[in-house]
């Protein structure tokens, strides 16, 4: 007779998956913008990375050796929210600023709430409101794309904000990144890259992308302008930070809603109120205060949108 | 719905054979859902092969028959494969089955049955749902309604698992006699067949009897549930606490049939089945018919020799099978599979937390919440698991398959459902 044998509840199989792996992807995904920052904006944005994922792989560590947890810092996902955040700020800031955010990131906008899986808001984005709310001056000058020198210019939006004559750039110029903006936001295509890889392998659904994004769109068409249906809708989708946000943190999986109707709702909800605080807000840019709101809305749109159960109307 | 690494290659082009009578079974008193049988034999008694040895006096039952010629050695506790250990009867043999007789019925005789005639004999047969519910099918022949629609369930969708497969394709003919007996007997017209579009030896044997509307399903998992092959057939959901009955609808699994077929043309009670026995440490995986009662380790044997030891030994498939303690375990009639797993491939994963990737609700073919109700079901808040609908798990354990960080969701939901049911 055999003995030792295992003993364990069904299924007894699992699907080759694993958060790490998932991590890892988004992490691989968000490589590509990257690139594009620093052949943009020069060498200064790559240490702003560098040091926004150390600071946030170091907090985490700290963090779980402190609360005597399991040190999961190899998961991936203090990297991502690492890199999201340097992504999120200006390629000329000083040194401190993106190690600062990320220990406020991940201390305050993921640990305290117990780590991975249990954040109500997106940590990077937690991080990025912070820097804005306590050094407005670093977080608000860019640098010129390609001068690699301290040459600071407005962002095309913040430029449209104050009234001040645009300086042409072409929607292809945009398209590329050849603008002023934070280090991953400003190369649409290597942010489109990087969501190909996501939707292709599954990590990421249509589902918020598209509604948010087409949201946007539709209200600035309609709004944008002193005429209605005049706006320039095209304009607002390649600015700013719309489409990191969509693809990379409206859908970050912990603060958003489970099923594909809340995330749709979702979705909407981060475009109208992008919208409405571009047009009519004191910010030139509304990206990261849309999703942070919607963030703190998820429970609510989760207990009103479950799925259907078979059987029933 | 999720694909699956099908792993049937290991025994679906396997021919059914005989597993040698043993010397020894050992038959559970209870083989079905419903009361538990009464032994009619005594230790020392000699009893002939499918006489009946237990029943119980009324209610949801099937009796249970010998499976070999032999005397009774003794009635006692022995490990069962889903209930952990139960009374079983131990029956001695030598090892063959000569004068093993069953009396045949000609095709006239079988006509003048009436369906209550049918229900008897299916009734003495001890018959009852082979696909793994067990639910004895005289009751199923009883419908409340009547009933329009029959659909014969050759999905076989849990993976490794060739055993309805074979039976399909080299009894094709013998399933074809039992489903037009049911369909006669209950007067229903539609017939459909579901199988799988990865069984295309089975699909063709029963596209040659036009009677029966073969429909191709896609290989996912769970293609073989019955609320999924109603709704992939038909179109239709049976309304959340109903039944098939209430729709119009019986599904009966074709190992069934043929078992239907076999007590009604041959007289033969239900005293063997056709069993996978599969897994990559068997060096000779195969589908053997097996004598009900038979110890596992006798197919293991037969199977090998053994490529590495196995760690795991489960009844049925990967998805929903039980993992057994012992391979001293019998043989039943709801076991159409025997699957064995190495170390790898049984290894547990750590559980980590929930980042609510939400691959369970895309999987859960219920449209359940189920990393919700796992959560609730963590905290004991069974209010709230009964509101996300945790007594409509079908039990599939698609969302532990899918979840990226391991958690037993399966385990906590099926907990919950317990819970859930005292809630008034």
């Amino acid at each position: 007779m055999r003995n030792k044998l295992l003993v364990s509840g069904s299924p007894h199989i699992h699907k080759n998956e694993s958060v790490p792996r998932i991590m890892w992807t988004v992490v691989l995904s968000t490589i590509p913008a990257g690139i594009a920052g620093v052949i943009i904006f020069g060498l200064s944005a790559l240490w702003v990375i560098l040091l926004a994922v150390i600071a946030a792989v170091a907090t985490e560590a700290v963090f779980e050796v402190w609360t005597k947890n399991k040190i999961t810092v190899m998961d991936g996902s203090a990297v991502i929210t690492g890199i999201l955040l340097a992504y999120n700020l200006p390629p000329n800031v000083p040194l401190w600023l993106p190690i600062a955010g990320s220990v406020f990131s991940i201390a305050i906008g993921k640990q305290v709430f117990g780590g991975l899986g249990q954040n109500i808001f997106n940590p990077a984005l937690v991080g990025r409101v912070f820097l804005m709310a306590s050094w407005p001056k670093y977080m608000t000058s860019f640098a010129r794309p390609f001068s690699y020198d301290a040459v600071t210019s407005a962002t095309p939006l913040a430029a449209l904000k104050e009234g001040k004559v645009l300086e042409h750039l072409s929607y292809l110029d945009l398209f590329l990144g050849k603008r002023g903006g934070c280090i991953g936001e400003v190369c649409i295509l290597a942010l489109l890259i990087g969501a190909a890889v996501l939707l292709y392998k599954g990590y990421i659904s249509w589902h918020i992308p598209a509604s948010y994004i087409l949201t946007t769109a539709v209200f600035m068409y309609i709004f944008g302008a002193k005429q209605l249906f005049h706006g320039d809708w095209l304009f607002h989708v390649l600015n700013g930070g719309l489409i990191l946000g969509a693809f990379f943190m409206a859908t970050d999986y912990v603060a958003t809603p489970l099923t594909i109707k809340g995330q749709l709702i979702f979705g909407v909800g981060c475009g109208l109120l992008t919208a409405i605080i571009r047009i009519w807000g004191g910010y030139p840019e509304g990206v990261s205060y849309a999703i942070l709101m919607m963030n703190a809305a998820t429970p609510f749109i989760d207990r009103y949108t479950k799925n259907r159960i078979y059987g029933t109307k | 719905m999720v694909k699956l690494a099908e792993n049937k290659h290991y025994s679906e082009h396997k021919a059914i054979e005989r597993l040698p009578v043993p010397s020894k079974v050992y038959l559970p008193l209870i083989q079905h859902l419903g009361k538990i049988c009464t032994p009619e034999v005594k230790v020392g008694d000699t009893v002939k092969s499918g006489q009946r040895i237990a029943a119980a006096q009324s209610g949801v039952y099937a009796p249970i028959h010998a499976s070999i010629p032999g005397v009774v050695a003794a009635i006692q506790d022995w490990p069962h494969p889903v209930l952990g250990r139960a009374k079983a009867i131990v029956l001695e043999g030598d090892g063959h089955c000569e004068g093993e007789a069953f009396v045949l019925k000609s095709r006239k005789e079988v006509e003048k049955l009436s369906l209550e005639d049918i229900r008897r004999i299916v009734l003495d047969a001890g018959i009852v749902g082979m696909g793994g519910a067990s639910f004895p099918t005289h009751i199923k022949l009883n419908p409340p309604k009547p009933l329009n629609t029959l659909i014969i369930n050759g999905a076989e969708c849990e993976p490794y698992l060739t055993a309805d497969a074979r039976l399909m394709v080299e009894k094709t003919a013998e399933i074809v006699e039992g489903i037009a007996l049911i369909a006669s007997a209950l007067g229903i017209k539609e017939i459909y067949i579901g199988i799988e579009d990865n069984k295309p030896e089975a699909i063709k044997a029963f596209s040659a009897f036009p009677q029966v509307k073969v429909k191709v399903l896609k290989s996912d998992y769970p293609q073989g549930g019955e609320k999924q092959l109603i709704l992939n057939i038909l179109g239709k959901e049976i309304p959340r606490g109903k039944l098939p009955f209430d729709i119009g609808v019986l599904v009966q699994n074709v190992a069934t049939v043929y078992a239907i077929y076999e007590a009604v043309f041959k007289g033969k009670p239900l005293i063997e089945r056709v069993v996978t026995v599969t897994g990559s440490c068997l060096e000779n995986p195969k589908n053997l018919l097996v004598r009900l009662g038979t110890p596992v380790k006798n197919l293991i044997d037969s199977c090998g020799p053994l490529k590495e030891e196995p760690v795991k030994i489960i009844f049925g498939g990967p998805m929903m099978g039980i993992a057994q303690y012992t391979d001293e375990v019998p043989i039943i009639k709801s076991s159409g599979g025997l699957l064995l797993m190495n170390e790898k491939e049984a290894q547990t994963l750590e559980e980590g937390p929930c980042i609510r990737c939400a691959a369970c609700l895309r999987g859960c073919p219920a449209g359940l919440m189920p990393c919700q109700i796992n959560l609730a079901s963590e905290r004991s808040l069974w209010q709230l698991a009964k509101d996300y609908g945790a007594a409509d798990c079908i039990e599939c354990g698609i969302c532990n398959y899918v979840c990226p960080a391991n958690r037993r969701l399966l385990q906590t939901i099926k907990r919950a459902k317990l819970e859930v049911l005292k809630i008034k």
